[in-house]
């Protein structure tokens, strides 16, 4: 089940493999265990809070939509680290399989937040919250997301605007402020 | 004689109804608000929101709240839907970072009334 070359999936196998069935209950132990990992690969607190969200509402829409909430059923979860690419720093690339029914990636779109009404959330958040979310059906059956996430991409600069929390000269995931991250931040205070 | 044992009390996820004043309830809701617990929020909600006298108003105390997901934002819209059917004010307050995030990135930050402590929460349910 390894997955198909993207730009970012290394080809090494996975570092870690989490193989749960789909119970609503398991989530809390999967995030717990992306956001723990997360931490001690150089994301802030934040981001690595958001990297975990990204993958329990992942799960949650696997188990919702793709299973129907069919208890018993698999997913993985399978973890790469991604070295320091120069500019955006380290990072993770998770990978969530299963076995569900397959749809049209391009049919996974989130929903207009214009429209207030409760659900249909949660692929927006995936989106916000990691710098690549990519669908994908797999050969096998049922189907894949990738997400990447590097402790100074796109998304962590959302996560440090959202949650203000950076001091001037320090980054929030402990690396070398960016001129893109400092930019940001006189934007934000006006200096 | 078998003694039947309920589900585990776990002190770090508690939702608590109580009266700050003859207009006002406030709901406190602790720990983690995923796809789990989200079922209980919404029964707590619709208890508080139940609670509360001709236009009156909940105060949802969010403060130790460390993590909610798309769920409980969810739950948080049905349970304004219900309060403005009802005319009755609802309130959310003390919202940690992360938490607050959520509604920013859903845009629901400003669909929501959300204070950013109890004090402004009881000021802003008070002129609701």
């Amino acid at each position: 089940m390894q997955p198909a070359a993207t730009n970012h999936v290394p080809q090494s196998p996975p570092e870690v493999v989490l193989r749960m069935v789909s119970d609503f209950r398991y989530l809390a132990g999967a995030r717990e265990m992306v956001a723990g990992t997360a931490k001690r690969f150089g994301f802030s607190h934040d981001s690595s809070s958001h990297l975990a969200l990204a993958v329990d509402e992942a799960l949650c829409n696997v188990i919702r939509h793709g299973y129907k909430q069919a208890p018993g059923n698999p997913i993985w979860v399978k973890i790469w680290p991604l070295e320091d690419d120069g500019q955006l720093g380290p990072g993770l690339c998770i990978v969530i399989e299963d076995e569900a029914e397959q749809i049209d990636p391009s049919a996974i779109q989130g929903r207009d937040l214009d429209d207030i009404r409760p659900g249909g959330l949660g692929v927006h958040i995936i989106r916000q919250v990691v710098d690549e979310a990519q669908y994908a059906a797999r050969e096998e059956a049922g189907m894949r997301l990738t997400l990447v996430k590097r402790t100074n991409g796109p998304s962590a600069q959302r996560t440090r605007e959202l949650t203000n929390r950076c001091a001037e000269n320090t980054s929030c995931d402990g690396l070398p402020p960016s001129a893109d991250a400092s930019a940001d931040h006189d934007r934000r205070t006006g200096a | 004689m078998s003694v039947h044992e309920g589900p585990a009390q776990d002190p770090e996820n508690r939702m608590d109804i109580r009266s700050h004043d003859q207009k006002t309830i406030v709901l406190s809701v602790s720990g983690e608000v995923d796809i789990v617990r989200s079922p209980d929020l919404q029964t707590s909600l619709q208890d508080a929101i139940g609670k509360v006298p001709g236009k009156g108003s909940v105060i949802v105390d969010l403060s130790g709240v460390s993590y909610m997901d798309s769920s409980g934002v969810a739950t948080l819209v049905r349970g304004l839907q219900l309060s403005r059917k009802k005319d009755v004010g609802l309130v959310l307050c003390s919202l940690q970072d992360r938490v607050r995030s959520i509604f920013e990135i859903a845009r629901l930050d400003t669909v929501f009334p959300i204070a950013e402590t109890f004090d402004e929460a009881v000021e802003a349910a008070a002129s609701v």
